[in-house]
This record gives structure tokens, C-alpha cells and sequence, in this order.
């Protein structure tokens, strides 16, 4: 199978020389075509920063992160930008609608940035809010949905592009757990769909609908535990086996 | 400690101050630079005419800074009122912290205080630097030599402006502190979360007003240009600018639904680049500052017309003193006044017996009386015949179609006699002035005007060819209407008409008076001065109660006094244009600052998914540009309305110089209205930048 993220040796500092925190030690990990992987570990862990370097919003201080073969730690300026909107999806937490444009007009400027003719993009958002259900909603502004709608349109928003790799920032973080669990079976649908989908949560029940969790402590990776033929419940409790194992310290880890 | 939590609050949001700031300082600087133009004609060379002038001047100026500090006064409670709002949070942490209102209050004092004393001193300084440039468009405008430049400074106008600019921060105080103990917790510390329910217009409704509004403008514009003639009195200009008013008003409502409605189904367009994005924060805001974009829409359509007409004016009254002023001075004297067959006695006109017994030598011959040789001053004179008679008046010369144009110009004294002069006198008189000569056969007249109502009238007379009797003869119009000339000097088109006859057929008992008029032998300015000034010295002496003395009308007090009357006008129009101009851009300016903490959050989102710097710059360029260019925008359509209206108000000053003041006036506009663009652009780019 093919890499499309492969992570290697990073390290990230904070703070100057007389107080370094480093915020990654040392990680490594891969990503494969197709895969549902979360990223879980308590507030503080390094994961967020984690993101941030693979999302190119942060710079790494030192190693390689390569997507779809290419090192982005070395991309500059415009090459970010055009990185970013091309080979990348975003979910936020907040959803980070603009809240001026509808549904639809969220949508559809993920793609008028790349320079989509306006038939395609209708094409092309007509079919991604088929797959996400929402076409009812996609006259609507943020304000006149509810918080599963907004995240699904955003979830529309990111993978619209057909993006290498679609990253979740505590995705279902804003959103009720009936809206929670709605999102992440759309998830999973998206994954048999063939997108790679790299999720970031301290939730376990969130991280459970992945096929792979991994662990991170202190900057490094923890522990890593596939799903393999696992049903969903099994595998969650598996994760929790996990959480508990990670240390009394991590009361948010449910 | 309240004191240096205001000092650090300014110096935090120096940025969001920075446009305020700059308001304030330019705001002092020319309400200190028109109250002290007096010391800058200080250390000019003019007249006591003059003098009186320029004190009237600086009496009017006074009123019109009244009127310029509420407009201040207004433009600073009102940023005030955006920098709090901007603010909230903060005051609702302060509050959660359990500082009480009233010290609030306090920090907000303090900060008002030094933001103010800052201000007063900056802006001094710099009115006091722009009054010395001043200095210089002072001497230009009074056409005036400068004895000596010294560096001026005008401490009664510094006072006032100190005392002016501390009342209007005493009232941005008093309503701070209403603001502040008005709020509630909750929307301060929400308050910027609040989102804003966007309020979706029905695109239809929009069309419908919208087109209401064309129609209702275009009726206005009808009614001031075409439509000029059916107004009356002056309370009918007032329908037109209620009606421009609302239909401004109604555009900007309804535009930005249809603006949407038509680009948004322009799929290739709308969905190309950020043009969505950009088109949907424009309406967002145009539809949340319709009244105020309305007011700045007004206040530059004011600006544009104020600066555009004043402009005009003085020049075209130069363009007048040199066409219709030619030569140096003309002096009129009265003739005959004893030949009381024909003079109206009842006329009292309060001339006694002698001065009316005195009054059969001409101009040089009574001059001479006076023991003054007024020839050997000119280089060059000419002296001409003026002849009345009661039986050549208005009512003689308009003939059979006196009754039709007495109903159209009811106000008209008809019995007005007319002035005759003989064709040779008149070449004589234009081949000094330089203008046409005429040629004429016994038994044709020509009548000479260029006042335009009375040119109009005559000329129906003219066309059917109306005949005169003139002392025993017929003569008949050589032309069938009114020929380019006049004999007395004035600033502009004035002659309402005279009456050219062949020489033979004056009787000269009619004489009414004799005219000099010439050039003096010297064109140094102190050496005409002084002559006209021995002249006025006659006028001092006794013997004027024996001989009437004749009117003199020089080229110099024709100038002094139109140019006063301009120099007037155009001091205030450019105060208050600068004024309109720069209280309309920063309100502009404020506006989109204040917001631009929501759109900082947008833009980071934009370039989070991943859009270019090029991209998110040209989408904040042509966001902020509409914004500033739509009000621009309408207030210049308005404008060519309304100037062409103030042409025709000021027609009898002549208009031919429109084409520099539009663009003086445009130079005017483009620097204020566009440096305020451009420093709301870089601010606006600096708070949306990411920091990395």
C-alpha cells in the first residue's frame, strides 16, 4: 500500500533556550492510502502541535514529514497555500464556516480557489452533499443550522477537493453525542469511500469508529492499537484498556 | 493605577487608535489653520478696503466653526463609540474582576484625557506648520505683495481651538460614562459572539425599491436641470434634495440584495476566486450601514459641489475682471441736469440748485475745479457722450410685444429710459476695450447687451423687428438680436443694454453724461495706488457741495472687491469641503477597522484552507474599495447634477472655468478621501496578518 503520509524523527521546541519544552520527541508514524487512523492522548500531549506540523500551519524544528512523497517541511510561501488547498482537507472543531456565505457558497470556495469552473463545482458539491446528506440544508447559513449540520457542511468543505488526506481536529468536540455519532458513521462511509482521514480527539468513543489508534505521551508515541476485525464496541474497550493505562493523570480521556 | 492601565490600554491599541488619532490631529490642525487666517494677511500689503474684508471674513469664519465643531464633535463621539464597542471584552473582564463602573469610567476618562492633550499639542504643532504654507495661498488669493515673511503664530486661535476641542471631549466624556454605566455584563462579555443574524433581504422587494429609487433620483436630477425654469421660489430646491435624499437613502438599502441577486447568478463569476466571499462581506455591511453610508454619500456630494463651485467662482471672476474691466479707470459725470423739460424733478435725487447749475462742464473741466489734472496721469483716454430722453424707454424699444413679455417679467420698470450712444463714440470705445466695432446705415440701431435675462427679452422685440423713434427718426434693428458689447466696467456680463445710433441723429440737448475713460501712464501697482488714492482725496473737499462730482470705477476696486467677495466664499467652501471630506473618510475608515477583529477570524479561516496571500490581499483591496468608492461613487452622479444646478444659480458670474476646479476639486478628494483608503487598506492588512 501506498505511504501517503509518512512521518520521520520530528521534534518540535517551544519557549527559548533557558526553558525548552519540547512538544514532539523524537516521532515517527506512516499513514496509508485509504486509512481511518485518530491520533489520542491527553491535553498537553503533543497531539494538536502534532497536526499543526503535518498541516504546515506549524514548522517542525527538525526531521521530515513527507505527503504523497513530498517534504513539505521544506515548502515555503505560496507552495504552503497551494499545499494546503490541494493536498489537504481541514475539519476544525469550531467548524470555521464563514458565516456571511451559505451552506453551498462554504462549500464552493474550497474549490473556486483552485480555479474549478462553476459547473464543476456544482458537480462536484451536489455529489459530496449527497454522500454527507445535507443537500437540504445548503441554501442555509451557519446560523439557521444545527451544530452536526455546520460540521458536516465543513466536512463537505474538506473533502470536496478529493484531498490526499483529510485531517479532524476533535471533530464531534462542539457537537452533541447523537450529532457525534451521525458525523463519525459519515466518517466511515467517506473511509470505504477511499478517503485517508487523520483524526485528532481525546474522546474514545470518537477515536473507536477509526481503524487505528495511536497513543501519543509526552511528545512521543505511547502505544498503537489496530482495530483489525474488531467489532466497534470491542475495540472501544480495547482503547479504554489503553486510556487507563495512560496514567490517573488523564481524567479528560473520557 | 488607573492612570497607567488607560497609558497601557492606548499604547496596546495604538493600531485601532492609529486612524482616530490621525482625525483628531488633522480635525485640530484646520479648525486652527482657518481661525488664524487673519495673522497670516497680517504681513501682507493691502488695502483698508481689504482690511474690512478680512474681518468680515474671520467674523463669518467664526460662525461657520461653530457649525465645523459640531460636525467634529459628532464624528468623535461617534469613533469613540466604535473604539468602546471594540472594546467589551475588556471592560467586562475588568468588571468580572470586581472594578466597579464608576472606575470604568475612570480608565476611559484618562484614556479621552490623554488621547486629547496628545492630539491638541500634535495637531497644534502641525497647524501652526500648514498656516505657514497657508501663508502662501493667503498672499495668491489676495493677490497680494508680501512685505516679509515671518513665521506666524496665532494665539487666540490657538485658545479657541484648545477651547472648542476641550468641550467636544468633555461630551465624548459625559457619554462615555453614560455608555459605560449603561451596559450589562453579559453582552459585554458576549457581546462579540452575538452573532449577527444576517438579515436576507427579498431580493424583489430590493429590485422594486431599487428601481423606485432610480426614478425618484432621476425626477430629483430632472427637476434642478431641465426642470429649472418651472422653479419659482427658493423653497422649491428644497423638494429636490428631500427627494435626492431619500432616493440616496432607498439605493443603498435596496443595492445590496440586487447587487447579490445579479452576481450570484453570474455562477462563472460569483464562483471564481474569493468574489463570493468579497461580494457577501460587502453586503453584509452595506446592509448594516445603510444610514451612515447614506450621510457620507450626502456629505461628499456636499463636498464635491461646495469645492467645485467655490473654485469656479474665483476664477471665473478673474476671467470677468480682465474681459469686462479693460482699461484703468472710467469716470461717469452727470450732465444737464438743469434741462428740467425733460428731467424728473420729482425724482428727488437730492442734488442742490449748484451742484444742478454746476453740472454743464465735463469730466476734465470739473476735475479741474478741484485743482486736479486727472490726463496727466493716463497714458491714453477717450471721452464719449451718454444721451437720455423720455421718449426711449424700455416700453418704446420692446414696441408691440411690450404686453407679452410684461406678463413674463412682471417686476420690470418698463419707464426706464434707455442709454444712447452714437456709433463713432462706441468704436471709440471698443477699439480701447479691444472689442468688436460696429458699422451702421442711417436708418438702423443696434442695441448691445449681455446680461442674459434682458438679452432674452430684447431679443423677442428684435425678431419682429420692433422700429424706435429717436428725436424725429425711424430706425429699424440692423440685427434681429442683441450684439456683444457694453461701455461701463463692471466683474462680469452685466450690460442690460444699449442703444447704438448713427451719429446724425443724436440732438445733442439730450446729453445725460459724459464718460472718461483710460489707461494709466504707469503699471507699477504703488504708483496706481497712490493716484487713485489723491483721487479719492477729492472727495474730501468742500467744493463737491457746488459741483457734483463724477463716479469713478477703477480696474484695481473692481478687482479688490470681487476678489474679496471670492476669496470669501472660497476660504469657506475649502474649510468646510476639507472638513465634509475628511469627517466622511473617517468615519469610512473606523467603520472598517472596528471591524476588522470579526474578519480577522475570516481571513484566517480562508487562509487556513488553504488560500493564497495574493488572493486574501486583492479580496481585503476590493472589499475596503467598495466600500470607500460606493458612496464616492453616487455622490459624484449626484454632483453632476447638482453643479450643473449651481451653474445655472451662478450664471451671472460666467462658468467657463468649470473644467479646473473639477480638477482641483478631484485633487482635493483623491488625496484626502484616497490617503484615508489607503491607510484603512495597510491597517486593516496589518490586523488581518498571521503572525508566525
Amino acid at each position: 500500500m501506498e505511504n501517503i503520509l509518512k512521518v520521520e524523527n520530528i521534534e518540535k521546541y517551544y519557549g527559548s533556550r533557558s526553558s525548552l519544552t519540547k512538544a514532539i520527541d523524537n516521532l515517527s508514524l506512516t499513514v496509508e492510502k485509504g486509512e481511518f487512523v485518530a491520533i489520542m492522548g491527553s491535553s498537553g500531549s503533543g497531539k494538536t502541535t502534532l497536526l499543526n506540523v503535518i498541516s504546515t500551519i506549524d514548522r517542525v524544528t527538525s526531521g521530515h514529514i513527507y505527503v504523497a512523497g513530498k517534504d513539505i517541511t521544506k515548502l515555503k510561501g505560496n507552495e504552503l497555500n497551494k499545499f494546503r488547498r490541494e493536498e489537504l482537507g481541514f475539519i476544525f472543531q469550531d467548524f470555521n464556516l464563514l458565516d456571511t456565505l451559505t451552506a453551498y457558497e462554504n462549500i464552493a470556495l474550497a474549490l473556486s480557489i483552485q480555479n474549478v469552473s462553476a459547473k464543476n463545482i456544482d458537480e462536484r458539491i451536489m455529489k459530496v452533499a449527497d454522500e454527507l446528506d445535507i443537500k437540504s440544508v445548503l441554501a442555509k447559513y451557519p446560523y439557521q443550522m444545527s451544530g452536526g449540520q455546520k460540521q458536516r457542511v465543513a466536512s463537505a468543505r474538506a473533502i470536496v477537493t478529493n484531498p490526499k488526506l483529510v485531517l479532524a481536529d476533535e471533530p464531534t468536540g462542539a457537537l452533541d453525542s447523537k450529532s457525534a455519532k451521525m458525523l463519525l458513521e459519515k466518517f466511515n462511509y467517506l473511509d470505504e469511500l477511499g478517503a485517508t482521514i487523520l483524526m485528532v480527539t481525546h474522546d474514545a468513543f470518537t477515536a473507536s469508529y477509526s481503524r487505528r489508534v495511536i497513543f501519543i505521551k509526552d511528545g512521543k508515541i505511547f502505544k498503537e492499537i489496530h482495530r483489525g476485525s474488531d467489532t466497534r464496541k470491542e475495540f472501544f474497550d480495547k482503547i479504554i484498556d489503553v486510556v487507563t493505562l495512560l496514567g490517573g493523570d488523564n481524567r479528560d480521556a473520557l | 493605577m488607573l492612570f497607567k492601565l488607560s497609558l497601557k490600554n492606548i499604547k496596546k491599541s495604538i493600531k485601532d487608535y492609529a486612524i482616530y488619532f490621525f482625525t483628531l490631529i488633522l480635525g485640530i490642525s484646520i479648525f486652527y489653520v482657518f481661525n488664524a487666517l487673519d495673522t497670516q494677511t497680517a504681513m501682507m500689503e493691502v488695502s483698508s478696503s481689504t482690511r474690512e474684508l478680512i474681518k468680515l471674513m474671520m467674523t463669518m469664519m467664526s460662525a461657520v466653526s461653530v457649525f465645523v465643531s459640531f460636525i467634529l464633535g459628532f464624528l468623535i463621539i461617534y469613533a469613540s463609540r466604535f473604539l468602546i464597542k471594540r472594546r467589551n471584552k475588556e471592560f467586562g473582564i475588568y468588571l468580572t474582576l470586581g472594578m466597579s463602573k464608576r472606575k470604568i469610567s475612570f480608565v476611559l476618562f484618562f484614556e479621552t484625557l490623554i488621547i486629547g492633550i496628545l492630539s491638541l499639542a500634535v495637531g497644534l504643532g502641525l497647524g501652526t506648520l500648514l498656516s505657514q504654507l497657508m501663508s502662501i495661498i493667503v498672499v495668491n488669493m489676495f493677490e497680494a505683495n508680501l512685505t516679509k515673511y515671518t513665521f506666524v503664530f496665532s494665539c487666540s486661535a490657538c485658545i479657541k481651538t484648545i477651547l472648542y476641542f476641550s468641550v467636544m471631549y468633555l461630551f465624548v466624556m459625559i457619554f462615555n460614562t453614560i455608555s459605560v454605566s449603561k451596559c450589562k455584563l453579559i453582552d459585554l462579555l458576549h457581546g462579540n459572539k452575538k452573532s449577527e443574524t444576517l438579515k436576507i433581504k427579498n431580493p424583489f422587494i430590493c429590485i422594486i425599491v431599487f428601481i423606485i429609487s432610480v426614478v425618484v433620483l432621476g425626477y430629483a436630477y430632472y427637476m434642478v436641470t431641465a426642470g429649472f425654469g418651472d422653479m419659482s421660489d427658493v423653497k422649491d430646491i428644497l423638494v429636490p434634495i428631500a427627494m435626492g435624499s431619500v432616493g440616496t437613502f432607498f439605493i443603498f438599502w435596496s443595492l445590496s440584495g440586487l447587487v447579490l441577486r445579479i452576481v450570484s447568478s453570474m455562477k462563472n463569476f460569483y464562483y471564481k476566486g474569493l468574489n463570493s466571499f468579497t461580494l457577501r462581506q460587502f453586503s453584509s455591511k452595506i446592509n448594516t450601514t445603510v444610514f451612515s453610508t447614506t450621510i457620507i454619500c450626502l456629505m461628499l456630494f456636499i463636498t464635491i459641489c461646495l469645492l467645485s463651485s467655490c473654485l469656479t467662482m474665483k476664477n471665473s471672476m478673474n476671467e470677468g475682471i480682465k474681459k469686462f474691466a479693460p482699461v484703468d479707470i472710467q469716470l461717469t459725470n452727470k450732465r444737464n441736469m438743469d434741462e428740467d423739460f425733460w428731467y424728473d424733478r420729482n425724482l428727488s435725487l437730492g442734488y442742490n440748485d449748484k451742484q444742478i447749475k454746476n453740472s454743464h462742464i465735463d469730466v476734465i473741466e470739473k476735475l479741474k475745479v478741484f485743482n486736479y489734472d486727472i490726463t496727466k496721469n493716463l497714458s491714453d483716454y477717450i471721452q464719449i457722450n451718454i444721451y437720455r430722453t423720455p421718449d426711449l424707454t424700455l416700453n418704446h424699444t420692446l414696441g408691440s410685444k411690450l404686453e407679452s413679455i410684461r406678463t413674463q417679467f412682471p417686476f420690470l420698470r418698463y419707464d426706464t429710459m434707455e442709454d444712447i450712444i452714437k456709433i463713432s463714440d462706441y468704436n471709440k470705445i471698443a477699439n480701447l476695450y479691444g472689442i468688436d466695432t460696429y458699422s451702421l446705415n442711417d436708418d438702423e440701431f443696434i442695441i448691445l447687451a449681455d446680461f442674459q435675462s434682458m438679452v432674452n427679452m430684447r431679443n423677442i422685440a428684435l425678431k419682429n423687428k420692433e422700429v424706435i423713434n429717436l428725436f424725429g427718426y425711424t430706425l429699424k434693428p440692423k440685427y434681429d438680436e442683441c450684439q456683444d458689447g457694453f461701455i461701463e466696467m463692471s466683474s462680469q456680463s452685466i450690460n442690460s443694454g444699449v442703444i447704438v445710433v448713427p451719429d446724425k441723429v443724436v440732438d445733442e440737448n439730450y446729453l445725460y453724461s459724459d464718460m472718461l475713460m483710460g489707461n494709466y501712464n504707469t503699471t507699477d501697482k504703488k504708483e496706481i495706488q497712490n493716484i487713485e488714492e489723491n483721487l479719492n482725496e477729492i472727495t474730501k473737499n468742500s467744493l463737491k457741495n457746488q459741483y457734483l462730482l463724477p463716479d469713478a470705477t477703477t480696474k484695481l476696486s473692481i478687482k479688490e472687491s470681487t476678489n474679496s467677495l471670492t476669496v470669501m466664499v472660497t476660504f469657506i467652501g475649502l474649510y468646510l469641503g476639507v472638513i465634509f471630506l475628511i469627517s466622511s473618510a473617517a468615519i469610512l475608515g473606523l467603520k472598517e477597522l472596528s471591524e476588522s477583529s470579526d474578519n480577522k477570524e475570516r481571513f484566517r479561516m480562508l487562509r487556513k484552507i488553504g488560500t493564497d496571500e495574493k488572493l486574501i490581499k486583492k479580496a481585503l483591496f476590493r472589499q475596503i474599495g467598495i466600500f470607500f468608492m460606493l458612496p464616492l461613487l453616487l455622490a459624484i452622479i449626484h454632483s453632476i447634477f447638482g453643479i450643473r444646478f449651481a451653474v445655472k444659480i451662478l450664471e451671472v458670474f460666467g462658468t467657463d472655468e468649470l473644467l479646473p476646479s473639477i480638477i482641483m476639486t478631484s485633487i482635493f478628494i483623491v488625496i484626502i478621501y484616497g490617503g484615508y483608503f489607503l491607510i484603512t487598506y495597510y491597517c486593516s492588512k496589518n490586523i488581518i496578518k498571521e503572525k508566525n
